[in-house]
């Protein structure tokens, strides 16, 4: 038996139900973030003063390198996305592997980022803003990491879809690519609220 | 056949665009950096700071999301979840009120 609306959309939504699942998990990735946000919100009105990140120790040079490498793999896998419509598998897999390679270059800035803070004793326990800026980062760090697995998967043996069902596939790479630009976007927020305010 | 074409023409016309949004997201977050070492104050910096973060994440959503041409049902999963977002941006505030109370 098929698995119904992969490729048509259902009549009564509108759209593909991995589209609609992925909307309503990344609603809750919105309350699971927001209450995180909440609570550096609660910590930081109710200290009596809060650090700015660049007093304790986080590089700005190397965040804004990390949002420009995050911005371009959103770039990049919204093209990998298009390659596919345009039924243009080679680029598909260029644009894919640049999501991945990039993902990969936001996590090695963000490990040096981590043991230059360890290296100088600088842990969660150390103050409010640290717990709350690994809490916030690490949790992202883990989101990063788990799109990388996916878009790794869809890269490499996920990638024999394309020849048998290419619609199916692209609306894959499209649901993939809805959680990758919200990884984006989350940090589009983290960024100022850690490093800049 | 011509339906394909017409297909392929708005998926490549929409190429230009997403680079055109890469763009203007790189030079956001410049801006971004560059007015955080402009020594404003906290409030300000902090309302500058997320006007401009909101018209970054505002790009990615309507643009990269698609989120610009989507169906209702869509929405619809949106409008509650900004609503329901909304309460857990408000219960700090609501907290600082409380406590003003009990003094």
């Amino acid at each position: 038996m098929d698995i119904p609306y992969t490729v048509e959309p259902r009549p009564d939504t509108g759209v593909f139900n991995a589209k609609l699942g992925i909307w309503l998990f990344l609603a809750s990735e919105v309350m699971l973030f927001g209450a995180l946000f909440s609570s550096y919100i609660l910590l930081r009105t109710g200290a009596p003063a809060w650090p700015h990140g660049r007093d304790e120790g986080l590089s700005v040079p190397l965040a804004t390198l990390n949002t420009l490498i995050l911005i371009s793999s959103s770039v990049t896998m919204v093209m990998s996305w298009a390659s596919l419509k345009l039924n243009e598998f080679k680029k598909y897999r260029l644009y894919m592997g640049l999501t991945i390679l990039c993902g990969l270059g936001f996590m090695v800035i963000k490990s040096i980022e981590y043991s230059h803070k360890f290296e100088t004793h600088h842990f969660p326990k150390t103050n409010t803003f640290l717990a709350i800026y690994f809490t916030l980062t690490g949790l992202h760090g883990l989101h990063v990491l788990g799109g990388m697995i996916v878009n790794g998967y869809f890269w490499g043996p996920g990638a024999k879809l394309f020849k048998k069902d290419p619609e199916r596939f692209a609306n894959r790479i499209e649901v993939a690519g809805l959680y990758w630009h919200f990884v984006d976007l989350v940090w589009i927020f983290l960024f100022p609220t850690l490093y800049l305010l | 056949m011509e339906a394909h074409a017409h297909d392929a023409d708005s998926i490549r016309r929409q190429t230009r665009i997403y680079v055109a949004v890469f763009g203007a997201l790189a030079v956001l977050t410049l801006v971004t950096v560059t007015v955080s070492y402009l020594h404003l104050s906290t409030p300000m910096a902090i309302l500058v700071a997320l006007v401009i973060a909101s018209i970054k994440g505002s790009l990615v959503a309507a643009y990269f999301m698609h989120l610009i041409s989507e169906r209702k049902a869509i929405y619809g999963i949106l409008i509650l979840t900004v609503v329901f977002f909304a309460v857990l941006m408000s219960t700090p505030s609501l907290s600082a009120w409380n406590q003003r109370m009990l003094r």
